[in-house]
């Protein structure tokens, strides 16, 4: 289990106090990173840089809801990967299709010009 | 049978002196997980792929349509090219007519994160076995989520009424608001893909906080306190966290990119 959850009862009944500054800490992260995201969509001009940005970030919010909130970076090095690696091939399929996307849009509009 | 097997032959004796331990015994724990927490993992590694497929079939199609050059200040809606988002989430329920881009998308994002805070509280509570807390922090995240579901209802009904000018379709026609099958916004498949990937993730949460009540309701009757943990609860939290995680990915696709 983790380190910060390690707190047992000293004496039976008695209820240990709460251990919440790691929780406060991540949720701060996560509105911060959010916040930012609203600055760029409204002061950054649209395009691959900006959406670069973006994604970026949004793994940065995931890393700290998966490995904070759902406890995966406190878990065995087996199950980190086991999660890790089918979400990586994912990531290849998206890029793969949405690049394949475009190729179709390019074929669709531009073959006959 | 021959003599050589294990305790499985009559001739042995019939009860087991020692649990059998051994690797190809079953008596090794590689992902030191319960059993619960990790079919917990394996579903929502699978419910993953399908958000996976629904997002990726969103950038295919999308950058397969044509995307919207020139000024965005003179940005109109068209079936021709794929519309900005923020034109079109731009309303906030009580200020009508006002053009608020994404601020009500905001406003969700941050009711659930928040609800996910809650939730991680609720687990912590039932580590320190503290039922009090529990229910505190368990009918916060429930709070939340419900005003997430409405604030989503709301969302879904501004977009299918449209807007008061609507939209010039190719028949000449006004079309307002969306449907299936055609939507004032853009090309068809931007009303389905907007339905389908935010209507799956909604109804993840409304299972969500229909598990999360009955876990309230479970709370309240001790039936954690009687097992001696609450597990059940750091489940529910781990399905919980993926919904917002899923949320933090659309907001991105959908609503930022």
């Amino acid at each position: 289990m983790a380190h910060h959850v390690a707190n047992t009862p000293t004496q039976l009944g008695e209820i240990p106090k709460p251990n919440t500054g790691w929780i406060w800490k991540t949720f701060f992260i996560l509105v911060a990173i959010t916040a930012v995201e609203f600055l760029l969509a409204f002061t950054m001009s649209a395009g691959t840089f900006r959406n670069s940005i973006f994604i970026v970030m949004t793994i940065l919010k995931a890393f700290f809801i998966v490995a904070e909130f759902m406890h995966l970076k406190h878990e065995t090095k087996a199950l980190i990967w086991t999660i890790l690696v089918p979400m990586a091939l994912l990531v290849w399929l998206l890029v793969a299709l949405v690049s394949e996307g475009s190729s179709i849009g390019e074929a669709i509009f531009n073959a006959f010009k | 049978m021959s003599t050589t097997s294990t305790t499985q032959t009559l001739s042995s004796s019939a009860t087991l002196e020692k649990p059998r331990t051994g690797t190809w015994d079953g008596g090794n724990e590689p992902f030191k997980a319960s059993y619960g927490k990790l079919m917990m993992w394996f579903f929502l590694l699978s419910d993953a792929f399908t958000f996976a497929a629904f997002l990726t079939a969103y950038g295919l199609i999308r950058h397969r349509h044509l995307a919207y050059v020139g000024d965005a200040k003179e940005f109109v809606f068209s079936t021709a090219y794929w519309p900005i988002p923020e034109k079109v989430f731009n309303a906030f329920p009580g200020f009508h007519g006002v053009d608020l881009p994404l601020a009500f998308v905001a406003l969700m994002t941050m009711i659930l994160i928040f609800s996910s805070v809650t939730m991680v509280l609720a687990v912590e509570a039932g580590q320190r076995m503290d039922k009090a807390d529990v229910q505190k922090w368990l009918l916060w995240t429930i709070l939340f989520g419900a005003t997430f579901v409405s604030c989503q209802a709301l969302e879904w009904s501004h977009f299918i009424e449209g807007t008061e000018a609507g939209t010039k379709m190719a028949d000449g026609s006004i079309f307002h608001g969306a449907n299936l099958a055609m939507n004032q916004y853009g090309p068809p498949l931007f009303g389905d893909l907007f339905f389908f990937i935010t209507g799956f993730h909604g109804t993840h949460v409304f299972s969500g906080l229909c598990l999360l009540t009955w876990s309230f309701i479970a709370t309240t009757n001790g039936t954690f306190e009687k097992r001696g943990h609450y597990e059940m609860v750091e489940k529910i939290g781990l399905y919980w966290h993926f919904v917002d995680l899923v949320w933090v990915f659309v907001f991105t696709f959908f609503y930022l990119v």
